[in-house]
């Protein structure tokens, strides 16, 4: 596939290399310091950061004005932006506002309902949803024009993400399809949810290399490292559609509580390196929440380290 | 039909309690069958308010009555000398007929005494659940018969996200996932296709969202002499 | 056998409780009676099915009107016994009555009293 913007990610693998991805979750306040320490850490590391869109519904600095000030500090940042809170008119204008700061990279989502979040008594936008956002993305940067059919004399430059969640409901089957359906609409990278049912995306991965549909975007495999037996506790039974098969958390529990950290690093190394070997997959997202400071560790661990230069 | 239930005593006792002469007015559409609204409920409704007055030593004078359905001018007319004599209104129809009845007797104060919910369907007795959220541009024939906009948390018409579980949506394990059913249903009908092909946006205008709406049928208007025609 | 019971206690007959609605019961209150009870047959012999459990949620949404109203939600209750309970039945009146004088008379009736007096 040959390169049509000028993201770095989009470059790297479009060279046949592996992409790695991480993100910063931005503060629950105006401390844009925060971001920039956060990007500090991983910079070196990965090929593009994402910054989350009020994840999980919560109230956070935004998005786009995270990404501005990783994009000033050198980071090539993946903006991601949810349905959920704005409609066609404010999520277009945000998109003209990324591209004007040299922002390449998006991820389309809808995004938690916002009952989850710290504001349930919110309204619910939901405009669009995160197919048609891919649909707008690629018709303002390919034709030019808005969803009004107006036509921009200056277009955006963006390498159009999209994730999908091979765990949920109703089946595999269906997951894969879904995943058609955002390529079909225009994804070009795919970041997966977090993976440890690796039977399970093997499963998905095959339909989907089956269905040509990993020759027309790059899949990357989410992994988030756990960082206690809690925490993967917290995942397995909280977190909607995640999927934590019992062996991950038996393996945990046989571990001392202070060193989970350590095996949780350990089993996200492992995984990420069978995840290598698995047809389809062509890079790697990594979530590490609250633990920015361990990407280094996974991305040397897992043979990624150093990162090409383009 | 619509759906609504009973706004709390308390809230109602509240508008009411500076009042003297007041009508409970009901009616027999929706409200009926939802036993917030009817007869039933205005009999309730003015029994307790003439409890509390009775108790709180207020002179009083509650009555109750319903009409055929309060969104018509023709049934709301019926209540004109009711409405007159009383000093306040506490309608429990629908949020529609409410307003109705103040649009006809305008100089009259009217409570709401229900809570109006949503368009949905009588599940079992005493469940009632939403099923359409008047988008104005119906899209049943391509979901199976299921509407994503009421169905879906996020309305989504590229659905389910990745939240659906086991059959329900991320928002609680109680309410079951529209896209999952939309899913089943498709299966059953041999169209699981439809999952690989975008649905474009959708044009909201005809929803809520394009502001008041008002639908003119000019085939069920009155029939309006022509000018020029025999008479002139 | 002649079982003592209050002989203030007014008792309307009806072929099932479920044919007691939540405005009867009101209506009673509204004519002056200081307490209502419901004496349903016990759960699950219900000639009717569940007139009976009907009956019971009647009472409830009863005792949330009159504590709305201030009339006070233990003026109401729902008891269950068989017909063959006679002995069940004197205690129920005897407790009720008891319940009831400790209250003392319905707001209502002092209203109704003042306004004739
Ligand atoms: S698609 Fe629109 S009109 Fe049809 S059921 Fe859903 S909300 Fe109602
Ligand atoms: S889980 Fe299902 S119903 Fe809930 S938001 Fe997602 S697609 Fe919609």
């Amino acid at each position: 596939m040959e390169p049509k913007t000028p993201s770095r990610l989009e470059k790297i693998m479009a060279a046949g290399q592996l992409g790695v991805t991480s993100e910063v979750g931005p503060p629950r306040g105006a401390d844009g310091a925060e971001i920039e320490h956060k990007g500090h850490l991983i910079k070196d590391y990965v090929d593009a950061v994402n910054v989350t869109d009020n994840q999980t519904s919560v109230v956070r600095l935004c998005s786009l004005a995270s990404c501005i000030r990783l994009k000033q500090m050198g980071i090539d940042p993946v903006l991601q932006m949810t349905t959920r809170d704005r409609n066609r008119i404010a999520m277009q204008s945000d998109i003209l506002g990324a591209a004007s700061f040299g922002i390449h990279n998006m991820l389309c989502l809808t995004g938690d309902h916002q009952t989850f979040g710290d504001h349930p008594m919110s309204a619910n936008v939901f405009d669009l949803d995160s197919v048609q956002l891919i649909q707008t993305v690629k018709m303002m940067r390919d034709e030019g024009k808005l969803l009004s059919g107006f036509e921009m004399k200056v277009r955006p430059q963006i390498f159009i993400g999209a994730a999908e969640n091979p765990f949920a409901g109703p089946n595999v089957e269906l997951r894969a399809l879904r995943l058609g359906k955002k390529i079909a609409a225009g994804a070009e990278f795919i970041q997966t949810q977090c993976i440890y049912n690796i039977p399970k995306f093997k499963e998905w991965m095959k339909i989907a290399v089956d269905k040509g549909y990993a020759e027309k975007a790059y899949i990357m495999a989410g992994i988030t490292p756990f960082k206690s037996l809690g925490m993967a506790r917290y995942m397995k039974t909280k977190v909607p559609g995640m999927d934590v098969p019992d062996n991950l958390i038996d393996r945990l529990k046989g571990v001392p509580k202070e060193k989970q950290a350590d095996e949780g690093i350990k089993m996200a190394i492992e995984m990420m390196q069978e995840l290598k070997e698995v047809p389809g997959v062509r890079g790697f997202h990594i979530m590490a929440i609250e633990w920015e400071e361990k990407v280094p560790e996974l991305v040397k661990g897992a043979g990624l380290y150093p990162r090409p230069q383009v | 039909m619509i759906k609504a239930t009973p706004k709390p005593l308390e809230e109602i006792i509240n508008y009411v309690k500076d009042f003297n002469k007041i009508l409970v007015a009901g009616c027999d559409g929706c409200v009926t069958v939802c036993e917030a609204g009817g007869m039933k409920e205005a009999k309730v409704l003015g029994s307790a308010l003439r409890l509390y007055f009775t108790q709180a030593g207020k002179d009083h004078e509650v009555v109750e009555t319903t009409v055929t359905r309060q969104c018509d001018k023709e049934y709301l007319a019926e209540l004109k000398d009711m409405v007159e004599n009383a000093d306040a209104v506490v309608s429990i129809a629908c949020g529609c007929g409410i307003q109705y009845l103040t649009e006809m007797y305008n100089d009259k104060i009217v409570f709401p005494g229900v809570d109006t919910h949503f368009m949905g369907i009588n599940a079992d007795r005493g469940i009632f659940e939403e099923r359409c959220a008047g988008c104005g541009q119906c899209v049943l024939a391509s979901t199976g018969g299921i509407c994503p906009i009421a169905r879906c948390s996020k309305r989504m018409l590229n659905g389910p996200c990745g939240g659906s579980e086991a059959g329900k949506c991320e928002i609680s394990k109680d309410t079951p996932c529209g896209w999952h059913l939309i899913y089943e249903r498709l299966e059953k009908l041999g169209q699981v296709d439809r999952f690989t092909q975008p649905v474009d946006p959708k044009n909201w205008r005809t929803s809520r969202d394009g502001g008041p709406r008002v639908i003119i049928r000019e085939d069920l208007r009155k029939a309006e002499p022509q000018h020029g025609s025999a008479h002139s | 056998m002649r079982l003592q019971y209050p002989t203030d206690i007014h008792i309307i007959k009806v072929p099932c409780t479920g044919r007691v609605d939540l405005f009867h019961l009101l209506q009673a209150f509204e004519q002056g009676a200081d307490g209502v009870f419901v004496a349903g047959c016990l759960e699950g012999d219900c000639h009717y099915m569940h007139g009976n459990l009907y009956a019971r949620k009647r009472v409830e949404r009863a005792k949330e009107i009159l504590a709305a109203t201030g009339i006070g939600r233990d003026r109401v209750e729902m008891y269950n016994l068989s017909a063959g309970q006679g002995t069940r039945w004197a205690e129920i009146c005897r407790e009720f009555d008891e319940r009831i004088r400790n209250l003392g008379p319905s707001p209502i009736r002092f209203a109704h009293e003042k306004k004739a007096a």
